[in-house]
């Protein structure tokens, strides 16, 4: 039978299976081929926080989506087109997210009794028939995909588990196959990572090949796909991670500041990757130090901070609270450090591979006492490295502790990124004293040259950094308040009072440097503004498009920076007769919001550990542009079920 | 003074001064502010008159401190210094020490700073034997609070938080750090200057991290614990000295000039023993033995309770890499030749799968 090959201008696919059944492994593969081959792309990949769940059960399922596109696209997409399913419970735990009709391949191998029932399945799905059943509701394939894996790598004589280990990689050989993606990279990549077991490396390529034959040959596929290239912005282009463009933009801070890098840490989901990955970069003068709990992480990087590196720690939103007490010593005594939250669900142990941004008030506010420390937020996985860059021009110009709020979403999804030109990174000056600062006149006339370490920066409000051997700087600094100017201790109320306004209008003077925000309003006839922070800038986007696309207006600002706000931030919003803030999270943008610029903003919330979807949020932002009276308003589509909107209380 | 040539391991990569320095350069000009009497005094002075004997730059010392008492110490010093928060010191020295080779790094601390609040960063330390300088002053209460019972308090003791009796059992400090694998451990008291000085001395040549539990008075809170090894009538009996290569004598002098009594092995405890000090069995204390067993038994002989008995020198003293010149060697392996930083980083961030778009 010919083949048919299909123009198709986007498609989601969901690799699904046990914890151990290499489904991320499978997913990065898919990805990286077809940003190989040139689409534009997003992932979302979702694991549980046990590293083998109890096999075949709904808590051990992994899953990996990749949405790849002709056109530029911004999220990981909200429901698959195609379903792979490994194993009963990973059909089971992702049927509810397929929409009618969509294409489900399950391997049906591990279909046993004893599987179904680990799954929670009284019969066998696969096996129904009529009303209601998988194979009347969605175009499902029913392939032995161990067993074909087995057959075909049975000449290298491995072990049947060992064999069956690499259906993974059939899989993805048919996939690939199906959706015409370049299969050089992940034989490349095989050949590689299995360099040192040639059976498994070879059992691995032949089941990849497989797969493929299998597609091209078999009669239970007619069609392939084919998704062109994306038109995107001339320039080279990767796939990036978020932990991985963070990490590469703490190094890019380090070389532009020209300061030797050490992260003090302590290993913790969803941030420990960036740990793992500055600890290969030694070559660049990198020191990771990870140490016996979270408040020794940041210690020491404060402590290194002192003695003239540029301090950083990782963590995720409970080490954040660890660090707190540290992070205000920071404050108090104005030196230069990055923290990192890739936050996690929480609150407590939480859930720690799923996504929120609930840490936001914990950046703002976690801390005794009045200490205000900057915080910046990426928007999407690649854009964690200028984020990363931005953190640190403001940590060293400012001489100020600054949150790198990131998220377990951005952490591990991916996107194609466009490498920056390092000649176009800011240069980042660290400034570091040489010279005695202020002269003293005694009562007697005579003067003297001293160092004082609390002497500020007319344009930044920043004091001097003097590190330990510049002589004749010698000086000492501390957790108790410092007199103005010569930063001895000072008890004196009307100095304390001094103090806290001065550090708090350094960090409002940040807002100085910042660049006028991006309004993203087409029609310019927006009487709606969007506004979010961090990673929903993907489904913003998306629903904003979905809304202009049904033919209404609507506006969308992304916040980088929460503290301080962009000095345009309360013109703009004062200019739209609603403000819409969706975010994962109760409303605490909201709250930051309507306590600055009295706006009444409508939230958007969903805290259940998924990033936003879409097609939910551009229902509610047209009901929003219904309720506020848009003449290109019409009837909001079905309710939604995940995400209310609310006002904050 | 000291028993090794300048410059010492320990110090070794930090600069060193053209010239005499003098006590005077190494007094800040901020007022001291402990109590009258108190034994803080006794050590700043003792460390004030020390540090010109290293000869280093003084621009290239810094103190750290926690809270407490003795955590004001880094104020009264000219030279760099941070006073930190409750029990964080060795991790902030810890990240000194790793990032700069060429800073000697000191930490002051408490009894509730490090053993308290801090006790984790403190076995940690000592675990890695990062290149820094404790003193551990133990005044066995709670000072700065004002007066509560502290993890070296005696079981029993009554304060303001155990009106009838702490029921907490205490730790003893040299034992811990031997337990946590300190590679230099030693005990001095605040006012005897000379013993103070010298060990202060052979901790600052040790490279790695160096313990220096200083017995130190608070006259306010609790005046006089430490009576026993500082009174002319009971010290004698009360102080086990520990002198490497000298036996364990102590008491008072027997007929050979040495203490009537000593301490040797004890076979059927398995520790240690005070016996008659004309005893064969007397041991010659070894500080560089490369197991701590004897040196934990010696630890032993500290009363936990009210004191009368303690062991006072250099239990420990051994060779044994340091994180920080580790941390340090691997970075210089990996960046030899590496200059061109910018070039570096751009091949870093391309990675290998790379596409490009006209």
């Amino acid at each position: 039978m010919a083949k048919q090959v299909q123009q198709l201008d986007r498609v989601i696919i969901r690799f699904a299976g046990d914890s151990g059944d290499g489904m991320q492994l499978t997913g990065d593969r898919f990805t990286q081929e077809s940003a190989a081959f040139g689409n534009d792309l997003a992932t979302f990949p979702n694991f549980p926080a046990e590293i083998r769940a109890p096999q075949g059960t709904l808590p051990g399922v992994s899953s990996f989506q990749v949405h790849f596109a002709d056109h530029d696209i911004l999220t990981a997409g909200d429901a698959p087109d195609v379903l792979v399913a490994m194993n009963p419970a990973a059909l089971k735990a992702n049927l509810a997210d397929m929409k009618p009709g969509t294409a489900i391949i399950v391997d049906s191998h591990d279909f046993s009794a004893r599987n179904l029932i680990k799954a929670g399945y009284e019969t066998n799905p696969l096996e129904e028939e009529g009303h209601g059943s998988l194979a009347e509701d969605f175009n499902l394939s029913v392939l032995d995909l161990t067993g074909m894996t087995v057959e075909a790598v049975k000449e290298f004589g491995l072990s049947r588990k060992d064999a069956a280990r690499a259906k993974n990689m059939f899989a993805l050989g048919l996939l690939s196959w199906m959706y015409g993606r370049p299969t050089e990279t992940t034989i490349e990549f095989l050949s590689a990572r299995f360099a040192k077991v040639p059976d498994i490396r070879d059992a691995n390529i032949t089941a990849f090949k497989a797969g493929w034959n299998f597609g091209e040959t078999t009669e239970a596929f007619v069609v392939s796909y084919e998704i062109k290239p994306a038109k995107m912005a001339a320039g080279t282009y990767r796939n990036i991670s978020g932990n991985l463009a963070l990490a590469y933009g703490l190094v890019a801070g380090g070389v532009q500041s020209g300061l030797p890098i050490f992260l003090g840490t302590y290993p913790i989901t969803p941030a420990s990757d960036i740990l793992h990955e500055l600890s290969k970069h030694k070559r660049f003068g990198i020191t990771t130090f990870q140490a016996e709990d979270e408040i020794a992480g940041v210690g020491a990087a404060l402590g290194a901070a002192f003695a003239g590196s540029l301090g950083i720690t990782t963590t995720s939103g409970p080490g954040i609270a660890l660090k707190s007490e540290t992070i205000g010593l920071a404050v108090m005594t104005e030196l230069p450090l990055l923290i990192v939250d890739v936050q996690r669900g929480g609150p407590s142990t939480g859930l720690p591979t799923k996504t929120e941004q609930a840490d936001l008030l914990q950046a703002m506010f976690g801390r005794n006492g009045e200490a205000p420390i900057p915080i910046v937020a990426p928007q999407s996985p690649g854009d964690c490295f200028d984020a990363a860059v931005e953190a640190t021009r403001i940590a060293v110009t400012y001489r100020t502790p600054v949150m790198l709020l990131s998220d377990g979403y951005l952490a591990n999804g991916s996107e194609p990124w466009k490498i920056p030109d390092i000649a176009d990174l800011p240069k980042i000056e660290p400034g570091f004293a040489t010279e005695l600062n202020k002269t003293v006149t005694a009562k007697d006339g005579t003067t003297t040259e001293e160092y004082w370490p609390y002497l500020r920066d007319e344009e930044t409000l920043a004091r001097p950094w003097a590190i330990p051997g510049t002589p004749g700087l010698e000086h000492r600094i501390g957790g108790l308040e410092k007199g103005d100017g010569h930063g001895n201790i000072s008890y004196d109320p009307a100095n304390h009072d001094y103090m806290v306004r001065i550090r708090q209008a350094k960090v409002d003077r940040i807002a100085d440097s910042l660049p006028p925000l991006e309004v993203d309003d087409p029609s310019g006839r927006a009487k709606v503004l969007v506004l979010g922070w961090g990673s929903t800038y993907g489904p913003i986007g998306a629903a904003a498009r979905r809304v202009r696309k049904a033919g209404m207006d609507v506006a969308q600002v992304h916040l980088r920076h929460l503290n301080p706000f962009p000095k345009d931030l309360g013109e703009i919003l004062k200019k739209y007769d609603a403000v819409m803030i969706p975010e994962m999270n109760l409303g605490q943008l909201s709250l930051l919001i309507r306590a600055k610029f009295l706006v009444d903003v409508v939230g958007y919330n969903q805290v259940n550990g998924m990033p936003l979807k879409a097609a939910e949020l551009a229902e509610a932002i047209t009901d929003l542009i219904s309720s506020t009276g848009d003449v290109h308003a019409h009837e909001a589509g079905p309710e939604v079920s995940t995400g209310e909107m609310e006002t904050v209380k | 003074m000291t028993t090794q040539e300048l410059p010492f391991p320990g110090l070794a990569g930090v600069p060193t001064n053209e010239g005499p320095q003098n006590r005077k350069e190494y007094t800040s000009d901020q007022e001291v502010r402990w109590c009258p009497g108190c034994g803080d005094y006794a050590v700043l002075a003792a460390v004030q008159g020390f540090l010109p004997e290293l000869g280093l730059r003084r621009e290239n010392i810094v103190f750290v401190s926690g809270i407490g008492c003795s955590s004001r110490f880094p104020y009264y010093l000219d030279t760099y210094g941070m006073h930190s928060i409750h029990g964080r010191a060795p991790a902030i020295a810890t990240g000194i020490a790793t990032s700069r080779e060429d800073i000697s790094v000191w930490v002051v601390t408490g009894d509730g700073d490090a053993l308290s609040i801090g006790g984790n960063h403190l076995i940690h330390a000592m675990r890695r034997n990062v290149n820094m300088t404790i003193l551990l002053f133990n005044n066995r209460i709670y000072g700065l609070t004002k007066g509560q019972y502290s993890p070296t308090s005696e079981a029993g003791k009554i304060t303001k938080s155990t009106p009838v009796g702490s029921v907490d059992h205490p730790f003893n400090p040299v034992s811990l750090a031997l337990g946590a694998e300190a590679s230099f451990v030693a005990r001095t008291i605040d006012s005897d200057r000379k013993h103070l000085t010298s060990v202060l001395s052979a901790a600052a040549a040790h490279r790695g991290t160096a313990l220096v539990e200083i017995y130190q008075n608070c006259p306010i809170f609790n005046d006089g614990a430490f009576d026993a090894v500082k009174d002319a009538d009971t010290k004698a009996d009360a102080i086990i000295p520990l002198v490497h290569g000298e036996p364990i004598r102590f008491g008072a002098l027997g007929e050979d000039g040495l203490g009537t009594k000593g301490v040797a092995r004890d076979d059927a405890g398995g520790g240690v023993k005070v016996v008659a000090g004309d005893d064969p069995a007397v041991l010659v204390h070894d500080a560089h033995n490369p197991d701590p067993t004897v040196a934990f038994s010696l630890s032993r002989l500290t009363d936990a309770g009210v004191l009368h008995q303690a062991p006072i020198g250099i239990f420990r003293s051994v060779a044994r890499p340091t994180y920080d010149d580790g941390a340090r060697e691997q970075i210089a392996t990996a960046a030899a030749g590496q200059d061109d930083h910018s070039a570096a980083l751009a091949s870093l961030i391309a990675g290998k799968d790379t596409w490009t778009v006209l």
